[in-house]
């Protein structure tokens, strides 16, 4: 019972095949991917949690940017130094931070530079969330290090894009994913794994066929793999994609500077 | 059969008032958006954020008319109300927030212009926009808890279909 990626998962628990909602793909080793998400508002917080959870993900949601680095252990200190040494081997294992922009005291992007700013949380992905679509904005988040700039109100295929920044696979895929560069970048050559279109526009994407030969290889060679890979299909993308940067054209120097971006673009992919 | 009549008959209705909701512009795709979250294991979803927006929204509203009063009795030329403008400023922004979450697409237009005016210190212009505001938030609460009365109806009246119909047949529960 591997379950695709793409498969809506309120449908999926509708059938009563996964008993908790809690529960991750059989495909992912029994490894829940926990997200953490932060916003000071309410609602928005049910609503992404309910939104997380029907994607089969253990989420954890606080309301403020200094509560998301209590729970990370960084507490204003790049290491534990408390007594309770136990904790840091206990430390508690977060595979993705979602968080809204404007919060009080501490905004997501305070918030950002402080995780990529510790040693220790740097690697975790980052996503942030504003109802507002300032292009300054985004550009600031992204060059700090943000996977992803969502645009509020939060919606099922937002969510599903976050799959592709997910870490608990082998398999890593490419995490090209900014609003910005969506339609530079969707036929781009170095943006050849699945995930590369998870910014499309439509995001209710089935992982099949691609017509464009290189995106594929990367879904469809590990089938049995998480639902990471193959989560964002690359075949509405060469019809969606009106700008094509050509294939042979260079993706914005700033997809590279992530390191983690880095990784994924040596990884054994065509290029 | 008339128990199963009465449940379709609800769903229309519940139907229809959102189709009229969504053709007024009080709501928006965001709403559908809530609903497709709902399922067995969170059945309410949609009434409970629903709730917890309306008990936000109160709370907003309350404190929004204060702020503006407390600048309207103000004639000192020292206080030009920039204080209260700034909070009323941040109030509209939970509002906006949480009404654009909901799908609330009037209540979170009106905040916006409400905002604009703020902006300005424009005081005529707040006192308008908090009068449509709690205009259009009373539009949808009555609205929504409609949908919500109906829902609850129509859940009751599917739920006696099961499981022995010859026995609901002699109660005439629809009538």
């Amino acid at each position: 019972m591997a379950r695709n990626g793409v498969v809506a998962s309120q449908r999926w628990r509708s059938d009563g095949e996964i008993s908790s909602q809690q529960q991750p793909a059989h495909d992912s080793a029994a490894k829940e991917v926990h997200v953490l998400a932060v916003d000071d508002s309410l609602i928005d917080r049910k609503v992404i949690e309910r939104l997380l959870r029907n994607s089969s993900y253990k989420v954890t949601a606080v309301d403020s940017g200094i509560r998301a680095l209590q729970f990370l252990g960084l507490d204003g200190e790049e290491k534990k130094t408390s007594s309770i040494g136990a904790f840091d081997s206990l430390k508690i294992k977060v595979d993705l931070i979602i968080t809204d922009y404007c919060m009080p005291e501490m905004t997501g992007y305070d918030l950002l530079k402080k995780i990529k700013g510790s040693s220790t949380l740097r690697e975790i992905p980052v996503v942030i969330m504003s109802s507002e679509n300032v292009v300054t904005r985004i550009d600031r988040c992204l060059e700090e290090g943000a996977e992803d700039f969502i645009v509020k109100p939060v919606k099922a295929s937002d969510v599903e894009r976050l799959r592709g920044y997910m870490e608990t696979t082998s398999e890593p895929s490419v995490r090209v994913n900014k609003r910005k560069q969506r339609e530079s970048c969707e036929s781009c050559n170095c943006l050849s794994t699945a995930s590369s279109t998870s910014s499309s526009p439509i995001s209710s994407s089935s992982p099949s066929p691609s017509p464009s030969p290189p995106p594929t290889s990367m879904s469809s060679s590990s089938p049995s793999s998480t639902p990471m890979s193959m989560s964002v299909p690359s075949s509405p993308s060469p019809s969606q994609s009106p700008s094509p940067a050509t294939a042979s054209a260079p993706c914005s120097p700033s997809l590279l500077d992530s390191p983690t971006r880095r990784l994924k673009m040596s990884s054994p992919q065509e290029e | 059969m008339l128990v199963g009549f009465g449940a379709e008959r609800l769903g229309a209705d519940m139907n229809r008032l959102l189709a009229l909701l969504f053709h007024q512009g009080v709501l928006d795709e965001q709403f559908l958006q809530l609903q497709q979250l709902e399922d067995e294991t969170s059945p309410n979803f949609v009434s409970e954020v629903v709730s917890i927006f309306f008990h936000e929204s109160e709370k907003l509203l309350t404190s929004l008319r204060s702020l503006l009063m407390m600048v309207e009795g103000d004639h000192d030329q020292d206080h030009e109300g920039g204080l209260e403008y700034g909070k009323i400023g941040v109030h509209l922004n939970q509002f906006m927030g949480s009404s654009s979450s909901i799908g609330a697409k009037r209540v979170r237009n009106v905040c916006l212009a409400f905002r604009a005016a703020s902006d300005h210190h424009n005081r005529h212009g707040c006192l308008r926009a908090l009068e449509q505001l709690e205009h259009e938030y009373c539009y949808l609460k009555n609205k929504l808890h409609e949908f919500f009365q109906l829902e609850q109806q129509k859940v009751l009246a599917a739920g006696v279909r099961y499981p022995m119909n010859h026995y609901n047949n002699n109660i005439n529960i629809n009538s």
